[in-house]
């Protein structure tokens, strides 16, 4: 079996789940990795978007910001923000990766403060950016990210980006648009999706050397299981090279 | 229409679309010569307690000079419209420019980490904060430019984002579906860097626009830094192209490599090895004051700022490393 490290298994993951002629909005790092890679396997045809603008582009390399010049590197069209999100708005964005300090069972992520003084906060994170727009309205949206306790949360301290709210059909109800919300979380340990009715979060699939109790001793809530869990396809030797010779050549991502 | 829910953040604008007019009816039309200083152009159209925004996307096309110019002129008291902010709202909070802000995204430089001081200065309690999202401020932006006094979209629902803010839900009269409803964001003024621009403020951008042609139509005032100064030929033999009309401007000042250390698209690349060194500078306190001694107190503008961080040499590498990105490579 190949040798690779956690980020390398869970980019490698991502990839896949983005199929030929999809739509997928993502931001730096990781996320950016996973979408390049998929287009140079998988998905020669996927279609990237970056907030700022940036449409179509034909990655050179890793972007240090989604605003930044590589973003348009061969795309379509260099465009604006309202572009972007209102093409979501319109149910065309299809997937979006996305992250945060705090992860709940329905998916609620938390990017905006940890404690409860929202004036005074005890730590000030960067807020919402566009993720609270992209999770609202990309078709499905998938979190990449290493499992522990901590981020792996009861309650988050502060909502900023909308899962499943709190399950069931509560997401509808608040007024967020149908049938979008979050699809998968890849993390080092495990593949989780969401229970179709309660939209707990479930794990589908397991990493190859963890079990089910490392999966739940490394998540602060509990995790449903589906009816038939299948360990996770390793990466492949082509998809590490491709992913260490021509995404992230620099290690930017992958060495972290 | 009733409201729904509210959010319970501040606004810091008047959302009223006839105030908006009455200001706009006074604005001048002239295409007049409006080549000024950013020493000058900061003095006379940005005051403490004004709404300020920066155009750009954090670290990518940003009028730089301003903002260093707002420190050193020690402005204070301003609200911030902290939209895709990075490396210009770290600037500003060094020199704890602002005490309001509107928040879509701050204190991170998206993959290169967190502002410490940045961070410090939010976790003070000194500054009153409203939440949105990059999109918000767009659609508010936007509604603003319409001539309303909101719009209507979907996002933020169900969240503390929303509870934080300060829209308010609403139910469609046309399907009963809910949505919230973004209060109109008219800045007093904005600055903005583009490619090129003329004496009477005529400009194209070139690359991505972010919300930056939505900011200019939005702001009563608008302050133009450009990197380059062009004959208004360029622009009547080439309508099509012109980002920014000339009477949306009050200010224009030529800066060449005016978004440095930031990227600006086909010109130069952003300058990571001094965008870390802010970020190692912040560590310390004594250090931090002796950083911004250096880069901002004793630079009297801009050239002196590039010429204290390596100068026309420094921006032929840049420049090549965007070339790189944008010619060699493919």
């Amino acid at each position: 079996m190949a040798d690779y490290n956690a980020m390398e298994l869970m980019i490698c993951i991502a990839a896949r789940e983005l199929e030929d002629g999809a739509t997928v909005g993502v931001g730096t790092g990781a996320p950016c990795a996973a979408a390049m890679l998929s287009q140079k396997t998988c998905s020669p045809n996927l279609l990237i978007m970056f907030e700022a603008g940036g449409v179509a582009p034909l990655l050179p390399e890793m972007p240090i910001s989604v605003g930044d010049s590589r973003t348009t590197w061969k795309a379509v069209m260099a465009s604006g923000m309202c572009e972007i999100m209102e093409t979501a708005c319109r149910g065309m964005l299809d997937y979006t990766f996305l992250g945060g300090a705090q992860i709940d069972m329905y998916g609620n992520l938390n990017s905006t403060r940890v404690g409860d003084n929202h004036q005074k906060p005890k730590v000030r994170l960067p807020g919402s950016g566009g993720a609270n727009d992209f999770a609202s309205f990309a078709w499905r949206m998938m979190v990449m990210t290493p499992q522990d306790t901590k981020r792996f949360v009861e309650r988050c301290s502060f909502v900023t980006t909308p899962g499943w709210i709190k399950g069931g059909d509560s997401r509808a109800k608040c007024g967020l648009p149908l049938e979008a919300g979050p699809y998968k979380i890849i993390t080092n340990m495990a593949v989780m999706d969401f229970e179709p009715e309660s939209k707990r979060m479930r794990i589908i699939s397991i990493n190859h050397g963890y079990s089910e109790k490392d999966i739940q001793d490394n998540c602060g809530f509990e995790l449903l299981k589906a009816p038939k869990i299948v360990e996770t396809p390793p990466p492949t030797a082509e998809e590490l090279r491709i992913l260490r010779e021509e995404v992230d050549p620099l290690k930017l991502i992958i060495g972290r | 229409m009733d409201v729904l829910e509210q959010g319970i953040g501040r606004i810091f604008t008047d959302p009223d679309p006839d105030k908006a007019r009455e200001f706009f009816r006074q604005k001048s039309r002239k295409m007049e010569n409006k080549l000024t200083t950013v020493t000058d152009a900061v003095q006379k159209f940005i005051h403490d307690g004004d709404y300020l925004a920066i155009g750009g996307f954090g670290a990518n096309r940003i009028p730089t000079a301003v903002c260093h110019e707002l420190v050193r002129q020690g402005i204070k008291k301003l609200a911030f419209c902290g939209h895709t902010s990075t490396h210009d709202f770290q600037i500003l909070s060094s020199g704890k420019c602002f005490d309001r802000c509107d928040i879509a995204y701050i204190i991170g430089l998206e993959a290169r980490g967190l502002s410490k001081v940045a961070r410090n200065y939010m976790e003070s309690g000194d500054v009153e904060v409203s939440e949105w999202t990059n999109y918000s401020l767009s659609a508010r932006l936007k509604a603003a430019v319409m001539g309303v006094s909101f719009v209507p979209i979907r996002n933020i629902m169900g969240t503390d984002t929303f509870k934080y803010s300060g829209a308010k839900m609403i139910e469609c009269p046309f399907t009963g579906k809910k949505f919230v409803a973004m209060p109109a964001l008219y800045p007093d003024v904005s600055v903005i860097h583009v490619h090129e621009a003329d004496v009477y403020g005529n400009c194209r951008i070139r690359g991505i626009t972010i919300s930056d042609l939505d900011l200019a139509r939005a702001s009563k005032r608008l302050i133009i830094t450009a990197e380059r100064l062009v004959k208004t030929e360029f622009f009547r033999n080439e309508p099509t192209y012109t980002s920014i009309p000339f009477y949306l401007v009050d200010a224009v000042c030529e800066v060449p490599y005016g978004s440095y250390p930031g990227n600006m698209y086909g010109e130069y690349y952003s300058d990571e090895g001094h965008l870390r060194e802010w970020l190692k500078a912040e560590q310390d306190p004594d250090e931090f004051k002796k950083f911004l001694e250096k880069n901002i107190f004793n630079c009297k503008d801009h050239f002196d700022y590039i010429q204290m961080n390596g100068g026309l040499e420094k921006m032929r590498q840049l420049r090549q490393k965007e070339l790189m990105v944008l010619n060699n490579k493919a």
